[in-house]
Formats: C-alpha cells, sequence, structure tokens
C-alpha cells in the first residue's frame, strides 16, 4: 500500500514528475561521465600497457617511451644483459624511425616500428600474417588506403633521408604480408611494421645496433620491482619504467583532469539532489492536509516519512536508469571527439565504462535521494495534526 | 450510569495555546463522559473551543491539563506513537473537508488504514467493498476522490473512518461542505452507523444533525454550557 501510494502521488502530477526525472537522469548522465572520465584514461592506459604482457619498459636515459627520438645504443648487448636477469621471461626490441614506400609516382611517407616478430607487442594482425622473413612487413589500414597497396604487394621502401646529401641512406624491396592493427598509435597513422634488423639497416649508421625501447616481460608471480631494480643496477645508461611507475607518472599528469571531473561529478550530484529536494519538498507543502490526516487516521509517523521517501526514491532511481543510458550514449560521443586528439593511441578512451562506476553512481544517487526526501517528509509527518488541520481549513 | 460505564470520559480538559502573541483558553476545565454506543452533538458558536475538545477527544491534540482515557486508556499520557497506534485500532476520524488521498481510489481509501493496521490484503478488500456498500457507493469503489461528489466523497471518509471497527468515531462538521440535500442523507447514514452500534462524537453547526444526536451539548467560550439528551 506504501509503494502503491507513493506512485499513485507521482503519477498523479505525470509533467512534473517526468521533468524531475529527466533533470536527475541529465544530472546523472554528467555524473556517471565524468566518474568514468575520472578513471577511464588511466585504466585504458593501464589496460593497453598490460595487454601483451610487457611490464616493463626501457628508454633511453632520463626519457619515457618514445618521448623523445634519442636510441638507446648496443642494442644486442642490452638485450644479452636482460636475458640474464631471473625472472625475466622475453624482450622485445623496438626501434621507431620513417618509411618512405613508392608506388607509381606518389610516394607515402609512414612511421615505421622495427620489431623482432616472434615478441613483439606493438600490433594486431587483423589479416595476413606476421613478417618473417627479412624484408617482409605489415602495415595500417590507414597507410593501406594511402598507399592503395594490397597484401602480397611489392614496396619499394626507404628510410633515413639525409637532407644533405638529399638521399636515402637506405632503400629495400619489401613484400607487403599482413594488415595490422598497431596498438600505441593514433587510429589515423600510417604505420608499418617490419624486422628491427631490416629498419636499423635501412637507417643507416646513425640507427646500427640501437633500439627506441625496449619491452620486457616477466615470469608471473615474479615481483616486477625486484627485476626493475635489477635493470637499474645492470643498465644504469638506460631509464627502466615498470607499469606502475608510468601510471604513477601519468596520474601527475591528469591529476587536474581528475580533480575537475570530480568537481564536476559533485555539482552533477548536488543538482540531482537539489532538484529531488525541491520537488519533494514542494509536494509535501502541497499535501500537508493529507500527510497530518494520514497521521490522524492512524498511519505511523516513519511510513509517513517512508512514503515520501520512495517517492524522492523512485525518481531519483527512475532517472538514474535513464540517466546512466544517457551518459553511455554522450560518453561514446564524446570519446569519439576526443580520440582523435593528436597523437594519442587509438586504443586509449577517456570515458571508459566500468560496472563498478555505474553501480557506484547509481549507489550515490539513490543515497541523494533518500537524504532529498528526508527532511521534508520528516517535517510534514512531525507537524502537529490539529493546528496544521486548523491553518488547512483557514486556507 | 457511572464513569465505569463510560467508552470516553474527559477530566477538566484544559487547552491553552499561544496566538498571534496571545494566549487563547480555548478550552477552559471541560469534562465529559460519554457511554458506549451513544450519539453525542457538540454545539455552540465559532471560536467556543468544540473543535480543540474534539481533537482533544480524538487524540490529535494534547491537553495542556486534564485527563483523557478511552476505553480504559489515558490517551493524553500516550507516546506520539503510541497515540497513533490507539487512533488506528480504537477511533474513527470524519473532517468537514473529507481529506481522502486524492491518488488513491475509494475503495484504496478504505484500505489505507486497514494496510496500517497489518491487514491481509483479500480481507482488507472484503472489507472495504462491504463498507463502501454499505455507505451506499458499491458502483463507485473505483473512482477516485475528484471524480466523486462531495457527499460521495465523505461517504468514502465515513467507511474509512470505520475501516479498523473502532469503538468511536469523531467527526468534525462533516456536513460543512454539503449541499442541504446531501447533508440530509449523511445526518441518517452517520445515524445508521451509530445505530449499528459505533459511539460518536461529532461537532457541529448544523442544527439537523444536532436533532439527530442523541445528546446536545453546548459550549461558549471553552466551556459546557448546557448538556441533555434528547427525546426520541
Amino acid at each position: 500500500m506504501l509503494f502503491h501510494l507513493a506512485w499513485a502521488t507521482l503519477t498523479r502530477h505525470r509533467s512534473r514528475t517526468l521533468l524531475a526525472t529527466l533533470g536527475v537522469a541529465v544530472s546523472a548522465a554528467m555524473l556517471l561521465d565524468m566518474v568514468m572520465l575520472a578513471s577511464g584514461m588511466r585504466t585504458s592506459l593501464r589496460n593497453l600497457l598490460l595487454s601483451k604482457g610487457f611490464q616493463l619498459r626501457l628508454a633511453p636515459k632520463g626519457t619515457l617511451p618514445f618521448d623523445t627520438d634519442a636510441t638507446i645504443p648496443d642494442a644486442s648487448n642490452v638485450i644479452r644483459v636482460v636475458r640474464t636477469i631471473p625472472d625475466v621471461t622475453a624482450i622485445s626490441p623496438v626501434l621507431g624511425g620513417q618509411i618512405h614506400v613508392t608506388i607509381g609516382a606518389r610516394t607515402t611517407t609512414a612511421t615505421a616500428l622495427g620489431v623482432e616478430p616472434a615478441v613483439q607487442g606493438d600490433f594486431e594482425i587483423t589479416q595476413g600474417r606476421t613478417p618473417a622473413a627479412m624484408n617482409e612487413l605489415v602495415a595500417s589500414d590507414d597507410f593501406l588506403r594511402a598507399t592503395g597497396a594490397r597484401i602480397g604487394d611489392t614496396l619499394s621502401a626507404a628510410a633515413g633521408y639525409d637532407p644533405q646529401l638529399r638521399s636515402f641512406t637506405g632503400r629495400r624491396t619489401l613484400v607487403l604480408v599482413g594488415r595490422a592493427h598497431f596498438l600505441y598509435m593514433p587510429a589515423e597513422q600510417r604505420a608499418v611494421g617490419l624486422p628491427i634488423a631490416t629498419l636499423q639497416g635501412m637507417r643507416g649508421a646513425d640507427a646500427r645496433d640501437r633500439a627506441s625501447l625496449f619491452m620486457i616481460r616477466v615470469r608471473d608471480g615474479a615481483d616486477v620491482d625486484t627485476v626493475l631494480h635489477r635493470l637499474q643496477a645492470a643498465l644504469p645508461t638506460v631509464t627502466a619504467v615498470s607499469t606502475e611507475t608510468a601510471m604513477r607518472q601519468v596520474d601527475e599528469r591528469l591529476s587536474y583532469f581528475r580533480q575537475l571531473a570530480f568537481i564536476l561529478g559533485a555539482v552533477s550530484l548536488a543538482v540531482g539532489f537539489l532538484l529531488v529536494t525541491t520537488l519533494v519538498t514542494v509536494s509535501v507543502n502541497e499535501r500537508l492536509g493529507e500527510i497530518v490526516v494520514m497521521r490522524a487516521i492512524g498511519v505511523a509517523r516513519r511510513r509517513v516519512v517512508l512514503q515520501i521517501v520512495v517517492e524522492g526514491v523512485a525518481i531519483m532511481l527512475v532517472g538514474a536508469l535513464a540517466g546512466l543510458a544517457l551518459g553511455l550514449v554522450t560518453a561514446r560521443y564524446l570519446n569519439s571527439i576526443l580520440a582523435s586528439f593528436p597523437g594519442l593511441p587509438a586504443a586509449i578512451d577517456f570515458f571508459l565504462f566500468e560496472p563498478r562506476d555505474a553501480w557506484g553512481a547509481l549507489a550515490l544517487l539513490t543515497a541523494a535521494g533518500i537524504l532529498a526526501g528526508v527532511y521534508p517528509s520528516w517535517r510534514g509527518a512531525s507537524l502537529p495534526i490539529a493546528t496544521t488541520l486548523r491553518e488547512e481549513a483557514v486556507g | 450510569m457511572s464513569d465505569a460505564d463510560a467508552l470516553l470520559n474527559a477530566r477538566d480538559l484544559r487547552r491553552e495555546y499561544h496566538m498571534g502573541g496571545e494566549l487563547v483558553r480555548a478550552v477552559r476545565g471541560v469534562s465529559l463522559c460519554v457511554d458506549r454506543g451513544d450519539y453525542v452533538a457538540i454545539v455552540g458558536p465559532s471560536g467556543c473551543g468544540k473543535s480543540t475538545l474534539l481533537n482533544l477527544i480524538g487524540g490529535i491534540d494534547q491537553p495542556t491539563a486534564g485527563s483523557v482515557t478511552i476505553a480504559g486508556e489515558r490517551i493524553d499520557q500516550m507516546s506520539d506513537a503510541q497515540a497513533t497506534r490507539f487512533r488506528l485500532r480504537h477511533i474513527g476520524f470524519v473532517f468537514q473537508r473529507f481529506y481522502l488521498m486524492p491518488a488513491l481510489t475509494a475503495i484504496e481509501n478504505v484500505e489505507l488504514p486497514m494496510a496500517e493496521a497489518k491487514m491481509a490484503r483479500d480481507a482488507r478488500v472484503h472489507r472495504a467493498r462491504e463498507l463502501l456498500a454499505y455507505v451506499g457507493l458499491g458502483e463507485r469503489r473505483d473512482h477516485r476522490p475528484s471524480q466523486l461528489s462531495g457527499g460521495e466523497q465523505q461517504r468514502v471518509a465515513i467507511a474509512r473512518a470505520l475501516a479498523n471497527k473502532p469503538q468511536l468515531l469523531v467527526a468534525d462538521e462533516p456536513t460543512g461542505e454539503l449541499d442541504a440535500k446531501t447533508g440530509t442523507d449523511m445526518i441518517e447514514l452517520i445515524a445508521q452507523v451509530n445505530h449499528d452500534g459505533t459511539t460518536i462524537v461529532v461537532v457541529t453547526h448544523d442544527e439537523d444533525l444536532a436533532r439527530a444526536a442523541r445528546r446536545v451539548v453546548h459550549m461558549r467560550d471553552g466551556v459546557i454550557v448546557d448538556d441533555r439528551r434528547q427525546d426520541g
């Protein structure tokens, strides 16, 4: 009966209830988006870094991976040293650079990643296969679109442009063997992947036995920090970064971002709370006569309070559920805009949906709905019955 | 008849409150004893304290001094929760302005006190139907208050007041918002309720309603100035 009366009261003023619910929905959508925004980038970056199981990265001293064009010399020695460290199960060297592919009269420039195909963690093959020979490469969708090349085509490629000599240091004929999705690159990036030795050779003396980055996989259950310290001790000329270290640095850089999201989320919650408080207060004030008569005929005060609180919670819950759906739609739209931000890997999401966040937002809104209803309903249910009836009668 | 036979026994009731900075003595030492099955009309000019007395008798207001005993229970000494429970089980209320829940249908309004008393749904629906038939609204049970006339709303209010089979029914100007014809019907209904065993105390300006009572109590300036039984 209590729930029925709450429902009947809400549906009696359909327009007002609908408008309040929509207001809560907008507020809930914004709250969810802010919660998703506060943790989305961090979580998706972490997922990306760990997606291929590499927990450690080695970068040139004083830099972060691919932060600069600097490279690590004596790459083969680094690999040898790393392999001697206990608990290391794989090391994947990566050399970055540019490659120029000529098809007919047109030359297309692309980012090239030189990798060890057997252990690489930079791309996933979506069609064809991984390069197996020194003269094979894979390319991104955007590269294939730009060049019109197809799997099986032979391409003329050059790298290591010398502006003084106005010539490339290395030219090779390469066979396109696959289409790949490059994990750390922006969506619209033209990219190719090929054996690191091939790219080193094409870039000439500057890149001989050099790598931009090493990715290191550690045995499951091993202490990553211990391996990190051993790497730092064994290779003082490089910077070793664990995923956790990288995340801490990312956290520092994103702290303002998160604060902004937190503040906007809190404002959304406050708006939702005030909206429901206002609605419940207006509703209680309109129904003072009914409320005190309920008390007069023997309805317990806590039941009257509960009935009114249920009304507030119902608006919050329905609004919140609609808001969650609206929040997901707006998050997807906003994500598509932000994803085109220059230089960001396509796999990074600004708004990442996690059920825990949705439950959290729902719980916050429900708590706000309860709080919003408690004060006005308690006030209404605590009014002196006889005095209120007399005042109601006077008008 | 002795006090021991009384359903309601009010002793030296006083009710004072402040209004606009002035002390109002609404009820100034009223004693009233109402027997089981009696039908008492309290009459008097506006502001004489009759509605305040009814509120004290009904347990929705607390006396400044004095006592109210109903069915052997001192309701003036009860906590708010105890008084609420007592009203639910023992007192039915009818108000001048009906005060039905506008969001509920007629039958749901009648069910409300029974639901609060934890009566099983089937049983309360059955009793609500019986009560609505009793007050002549068996066919209009699914109508909302806004779809009912004033007289019909007051009939629903009476059915609601009788829901938990109260020993005492208190009514404050139950014909006050009704036209003459509907008021006459209401007077007959209230008399029927009394005839069927419910003790009634009614406050009214309506001479016809007062004439229908077995006993009329006249008040003036917060005190009872006349109290007499009527013939018939």
